[in-house]
C-alpha cells in the first residue's frame, strides 16, 4: 500500500536525508521505524504524509504517485492517514476535547458524530478526566496522548506515530502499544517510528532500520539492534 | 465573526474605506447618469443648419434633401422654407412683433434644412460634409459649444472610470490587510487544518466570508449615504430649481444602489482571496 522506489531527499540547506531509500509497507502491517537520531525517519514519514517532497525517485500510497497528487487530491490522501507528529502540534487555545473534535470538524463530520466520537477515543487513550483542559495544563505524556486521540478519531487505514512513546513512563507506554496493536488487529496499518529498544524487542513486529539516510536492516520479527 | 470583533479598529477601518470608496464610487455614478442625461436632452436639441443658395428648384431641393439623409450619422432633416422661418421667429418674438413688421412684404430669410445628430461627436464630420454639397451656401452649428461638450464628456468618462479603479484597488488593498491580520493570527491553526486533510476551501470560506460581510457592511453604509443624500438632494431641488430635472426614477436609483452592494461583496471576496492565498500554498 505503501511504496518507496530509490527515494532521495536532500533539504534546501544541502543535507541529504534520504538516500535511495526503497521500501514496501503493505496494508494490516506493523512497521517499526528505527535508528539514531538524525537518521532520516522523521523525513521519510513527512514524505508518505506530502508534508515534504522527494528530490529523486518515486513514492506511491495506494497506487498513487504522492508527488504528483494535484492540490486538491492532498487533503484526501492526509485524511487517509492519522498522524502523530513528534512535536505534537496541538491548539494551545483549544481544549482537549476541541482539539481532537477539530480533526473531525475539518473534514466536515457532523455535529452529533463529533459529540459521539469525540469522548470515546479520549477514552481509549486514557484521557477521559481531562477532556476540558487546556494543553499547556496536560504532562508531556499526557499531550502526547491528545495526539493520538486526534489521529485515531477519524478511524484512517493508516496510522503514523512519530515517537509516540517519548515522552511517557513506560506503564503508559506499554498501555500505548496495546492500544496500537489492538487498533493493528482491526485493520489499521500501523508505522512507528521509536528509539524504545524494549518496545521493539518485545512487540516481535518487522523493523525497518535507517542509520543515514539508508535503510540498513529490515526484518520481519525484528529486534532493536542486534550489534549490541 | 469573532476575528471581525477581535480586530474591531482595524475593521472598522477597512469598512470605512469601503464605504467612503464606494459614496464617492456611487455619487459618481449619479453624478454621471444625470450629465449624461442632460447631454442627451442637450444633443437631442442640438441641430445644424444647412442654409440653401437663393431659388432653388424643387428637383435641387430633392438632392440636396437626399444628399444629407444618406450622410452617416444623421438622424432627421426637415425643410424649412424661409416662410416658415419666418413664422418660427414670429413665434419667438411674439412679444416685440413691432421689430418684423417691415419684414412682411419682402422676407429677407432664407430656405434651410434642419439636420439632427445621432450622437454629439458627429456633428462635426456631418456639417462639413454637407458644406460640399452643391447649392448650400453655408453651415451653422454651435461648433465649439459642441466640441467642448464632447471632449467634457469624454474626460468625465476616462477621469471616473480612472478614480472608480482606484478606489476599488485602495478598498481591496485594505480588506485585503484587515484578513491578511486574522489569517495571521491562526497561521498555525491553518496550518494544523491543512494537515489534518482540510480542504483548501474549507480553510478559505471563514475569511471569504469574513471578507465580504465587512465589503457588505461598508457597502451598506455608502449606499444608505448615498440613496438619502440624494433622495434628498431631488427633494430640495424640485423645491429650489424646478427646472433642473435629476432622475428620480426610483428603479435606475435602486440599480445604482444594487450596484454598489454588489461591488462591496466582490471587493470583499478579491481582498479575501487575495490575503490568503500564500496561506494555502502546499
Ligand atoms: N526542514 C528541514 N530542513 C533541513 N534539514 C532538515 C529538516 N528536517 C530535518 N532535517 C535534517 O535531516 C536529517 C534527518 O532528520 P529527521 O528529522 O528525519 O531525523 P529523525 O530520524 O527523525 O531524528 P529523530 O530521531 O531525532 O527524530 C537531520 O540531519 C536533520 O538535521
Ligand atoms: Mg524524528
Amino acid at each position: 500500500m505503501i511504496n518507496f522506489y530509490n527515494v532521495t531527499k536532500l533539504y534546501p540547506n544541502g543535507v541529504k536525508a534520504l538516500n535511495d531509500v526503497s521500501l514496501s509497507i503493505c496494508k494490516g502491517e506493523f512497521v517499526f521505524l528505527v535508528g539514531p537520531s538524525g537518521a532520516g525517519k522523521s523525513t521519510l514519514i513527512k514524505i508518505i504524509f506530502r508534508e515534504e517532497l522527494p528530490t529523486r525517485g518515486q513514492v506511491l500510497f495506494g497506487g498513487k504517485n504522492v508527488a504528483r497528487l494535484r492540490p486538491r487530491e492532498v487533503p484526501y490522501l492526509r485524511r487517509k492517514i492519522g498522524m502523530v507528529f513528534q512535536d505534537f502540534r496541538l491548539l494551545s487555545q483549544k481544549t482537549v476535547a476541541e482539539n481532537v473534535a477539530f480533526a473531525m470538524e475539518v473534514i466536515s463530520a457532523s455535529g452529533k458524530d463529533i459529540k459521539k466520537r469525540v469522548p470515546e477515543v479520549l477514552e481509549q487513550v486514557g484521557l477521559k478526566d481531562k477532556l476540558n483542559v487546556l494543553p499547556k495544563e496536560l504532562s508531556g505524556g499526557e499531550q502526547q496522548r491528545v495526539c493520538i486521540a486526534r489521529a485515531l478519531v477519524n478511524s484512517p487505514a493508516v496510522l503514523i506515530a512519530d515517537e509516540p512513546t517519548g515522552n511517557l513512563d513506560p506503564d503508559t507506554a506499554w498501555g500505548l502499544m496495546e492500544l496500537l496493536e489492538e487498533i493493528n488487529k482491526a485493520g489499521t496499518t500501523v508505522i512507528m517510528s521509536t528509539h524504545a529498544r524494549e518496545i521493539v524487542d518485545v512487540m516481535k513486529k518487522r523493523v525497518v532500520a535507517i542509520s543515514q539516510g539508508k535503510i540498513s536492516r529490515d526484518e520481519e520479527c525484528g529486534v532493536y539492534c542486534d550489534e549490541l | 465573526m469573532q476575528s471581525i470583533a477581535r480586530n474591531s479598529w482595524i475593521s472598522l477601518a477597512s469598512i470605512g474605506t469601503v464605504s467612503v470608496s464606494l459614496i464617492i464610487v456611487g455619487v459618481f455614478t449619479l453624478v454621471f447618469l444625470n450629465a449624461n442625461q442632460f447631454t442627451q436632452g442637450l444633443e437631442s436639441g442640438l441641430e445644424i443648419r444647412a442654409i440653401l443658395k437663393n431659388e432653388q428648384s424643387r428637383t435641387d431641393l430633392n438632392r440636396i434633401n437626399y444628399s444629407i439623409e444618406s450622410i452617416s450619422g444623421v438622424s432627421f432633416v426637415e425643410f424649412i422654407s424661409k416662410n416658415q422661418a419666418l413664422e418660427e421667429m414670429k413665434e419667438s418674438l411674439e412679444n416685440r412683433k413691432e421689430i418684423l413688421e417691415g419684414l412682411q412684404s419682402e422676407n429677407p430669410l432664407p430656405d434651410a434644412f434642419k439636420v439632427k445628430a445621432e450622437t454629439p461627436e458627429q456633428i462635426v464630420p456631418i456639417a462639413k460634409e454637407i458644406e460640399a454639397i452643391e447649392g448650400v451656401e453655408q453651415v451653422i452649428y454651435g461648433q465649439s459649444f459642441v466640441e467642448k461638450l464632447v471632449a467634457a464628456t469624454r474626460w468625465i468618462r476616462y477621469a471616473g472610470a480612472g478614480l472608480l479603479g482606484i478606489l476599488c484597488l485602495a478598498a481591496v488593498f485594505l480588506i485585503s490587510t484587515t484578513i491578511k491580520m486574522s489569517v495571521f493570527a491562526r497561521r498555525k491553526e491553518i496550518e494544523i487544518m491543512v494537515l489534518l486533510g482540510a480542504t483548501k476551501w474549507f480553510v478559505r470560506f471563514p475569511y471569504l466570508l469574513e471578507g465580504m460581510i465587512l465589503g457588505f457592511l461598508g457597502s451598506l453604509l455608502s449606499g444608505l449615504v448615498v440613496g438619502a443624500g440624494y433622495l434628498s438632494l431631488v427633494n430640495h431641488l424640485d423645491q429650489a430649481l424646478p427646472f433642473v430635472s435629476l432622475i428620480t426614477d426610483k428603479l435606475v436609483v435602486l440599480k445604482v444602489l444594487g450596484g454598489i452592494v454588489g461591488v462591496g461583496l466582490l471587493i470583499g471576496a478579491i481582498g479575501s482571496t487575495m490575503s490568503i492565498r500564500k496561506f494555502l500554498k502546499t
